[in-house]
């Protein structure tokens, strides 16, 4: 490992030190951006099960009032 | 909308990027006064001119809303400036390590270079609070296109004041006047790492007004399924709210 260190260039720390902070910076952003999608991934799924629930009760309700109808008209 | 050819545009991002610094890394030659540590030109000078790129491009995008009102332009002008200063941050790190390994100091307060990009970043710091603090919609928009228009006329006007100061230690390479310019092994892989760079922030760009745009439709849809559940059962509970229900 010292001998592979060695044979670096000087000064080859701060280049690595500099590219790994550009780096760095990238996955940050691209992390926090991730993190965003997910926030709105799990509010979709919400949305998504609360517009199932509604076309669910709206179904229900249709065939209530269908029944109640008939029961009338018997 | 902004979401079409991101996947072509984040593939020539990092193609164009990895080409440059592994031919910053390899083709370029190792410069006679600096050594190796020069290698960190290839990723600080393009951050720094798409940066200060992004600000004008802000500037622009702010003077295109006051004209026409269109939150197209708001929303560009903000994501401009948004990208711009995440740069910067590189900027400012890159350029104190460069700093570090050719000059022996993290930063140099008698350099005008250094000091202006300082100002200017710190200048575009105070956008965002600006702008949220500000809680009508409209105005927000208006308030922060002037300091956008204002401020990005200041980076051009800076960066020329900069240019006419004398140096004192900060390099002019890309001016060939003063015999700074560059060879052309250098020269390749720098315009590379431009074109990366500029690529980058198109890209960085575009996800960050896709996921703007795809919030406001599920709020649009989460307001609409309100009304809808409110129709359904008008009686029934209240519309969602993030505030505990209290139960009589």
């Amino acid at each position: 490992m010292l001998t592979l260190a060695a044979n670096f260039p000087d000064g080859s720390g701060y280049v690595l030190a500099a590219y790994l902070v550009f780096a760095a910076l990238l996955l940050v952003y691209l992390g926090i951006t991730a993190y965003r999608l997910l926030g709105l991934e799990k509010r979709l799924t919400k949305l998504t099960e609360e517009v199932d629930g509604l076309e669910r009760q709206r179904a229900h309700d249709a065939t209530a009032s269908e029944h109640e109808e008939e029961v009338k008209l018997s | 909308m902004y979401s079409a050819k991101l996947r072509t545009l984040a593939l020539a991002t990092v193609i164009t990027l990895t080409g440059a610094f592994v031919l910053a890394a390899y083709y370029a030659p190792i410069e006679a006064d600096q050594g190796f540590s020069q290698k960190i030109f290839y990723v600080h000078v393009p951050m720094a001119i798409v940066a200060l790129g992004g600000f004008v491009w802000g500037g622009i995008q702010g003077l295109l809303y006051l004209r026409t009102r269109d939150p197209k332009h708001d929303m560009r002008s903000y994501v401009a400036i948004h990208m711009s200063v995440i740069l910067g941050i590189g900027v400012l790190v890159t350029g104190g390590i460069w700093a570090r390994s050719a000059w022996g100091v993290w930063f140099e307060w008698r350099e005008a270079t250094l000091v202006s990009f300082l100002i200017v970043f710190l200048l575009y710091c105070t956008y965002q609070p600006l702008r949220f603090s500000i809680t009508d919609p409209e105005k927000q928009s208006r308030y922060a296109a002037v300091f956008a228009v204002t401020a990005g006329t200041f980076v051009p006007l800076n960066f020329i004041a900069v240019r006419l100061a004398n140096p004192f230690i900060h390099p002019r390479v890309l001016n060939n006047t003063t015999g700074g310019a560059l060879p052309t092994d250098m020269k390749i892989p720098f315009y590379l790492a431009l074109i990366g760079m500029t690529l980058l922030f198109v890209t960085l760009s575009r996800v960050e007004m896709t996921h703007k745009l795809t919030r406001g439709r599920v709020r649009g849809l989460e307001r609409r399924l309100e009304r809808l559940q409110g129709e359904s059962d008008p009686a029934g509970l209240p519309a969602r709210s993030a505030a505990p229900q209290v139960m009589a």
